[in-house]
């Protein structure tokens, strides 16, 4: 009763990805949507680490540790898109953000 | 002691991860992301990934939740209102369907990895900064100068859509 099979460590990762995935698609608000995103992330880095463990090879963590980094570069811009698109439209409403639907 | 401590913290990330789905205010989003991803290190720590859990705690806990909070709070954003129409088929159906995918996908799961394949605490020891940067700057080095050069284009982007006059 002292190893976790690493089949847990999969099935705990597509929860939070299929979570994340209703999150980005069921909320309305803007933030919301982009922290969704940031949790589907986490999921995909859960699986790398998992794998790495399994190969016994480092290389996963280096792939967990780039997708840190493109994180980290689409929170700074996205957030800068959401704070300009607030300026301009003054709503976070997904609905209403609409002009490039027609 | 590993069985204990992945279902206690694989349900702090889970329970944190429907929280931050089905909580209207942003806020309230933003802490269970914060909880999702403090579990998630703990499960790093587990296989053995000791500077990622560092990192994971340092970079997305702390400097992108931070942003996000900052953001929420120069915005004042508040509780989101109800979608116009959202169709009546659509809300009825989709948490069902979620539920099947998800058993499907752990059925798939769990006859695909072998009953073998086990994670013990202490079975993989690569996984501290020495090994990462010994791996990160020789094997990846084009890689890791790419990221740089990706990390100097978000700033400059995010300067630039900051500006004032921008419209």
């Amino acid at each position: 009763m002292n190893a976790v099979p690493l089949s847990w460590y999969l099935i705990l990762s597509a929860i939070l990805f299929s979570l994340g995935v209703a999150g980005f698609l069921f909320r309305r608000n803007i933030i919301t949507v982009f922290m969704s995103i940031e949790l589907m992330l986490n999921a995909v880095n859960l699986a790398f680490i998992a794998f790495a463990y399994q190969l016994q090879q480092v290389d996963g963590h280096i792939f967990a540790l780039f997708v840190m980094v493109v994180a980290a570069a689409e929170a700074a811009v996205g957030l800068a898109i959401i704070l300009t698109v607030f300026k301009n439209r003054t709503t976070l409403h997904i609905d209403e953000v609409s002009s490039l639907r027609n | 002691m590993d069985v204990p401590l992945f279902l206690l913290f694989a349900a702090i990330a889970v329970a944190c991860g429907v929280n931050l789905v089905v909580q209207t205010h942003p806020v309230s989003s933003a802490l269970s992301l914060i909880g999702v991803m403090g579990a998630l290190a703990v499960l790093y720590l587990l296989l053995g990934a000791e500077f990622l859990a560092a990192a994971q705690l340092v970079v997305y806990a702390g400097a992108i939740m931070v942003l996000f909070i900052f953001v929420i709070m120069l915005l004042n954003a508040g509780g989101e209102k109800k979608s116009r129409n959202r169709p009546r088929l659509a809300a009825a159906l989709g948490i069902p369907l979620l539920m099947l995918f998800l058993g499907i996908i752990s059925f798939l799961i769990q006859r695909r990895v072998p009953s073998s394949m086990t994670v013990t605490f202490g079975g993989f020891t690569g996984g501290g900064p020495g090994d990462l940067g010994r791996t990160l700057f020789t094997g990846y080095l084009l890689p890791f100068e790419a990221a740089s050069v990706l990390v100097l284009i978000a700033i400059l982007g995010a300067v630039v859509l900051g500006r004032k006059e921008i419209d």
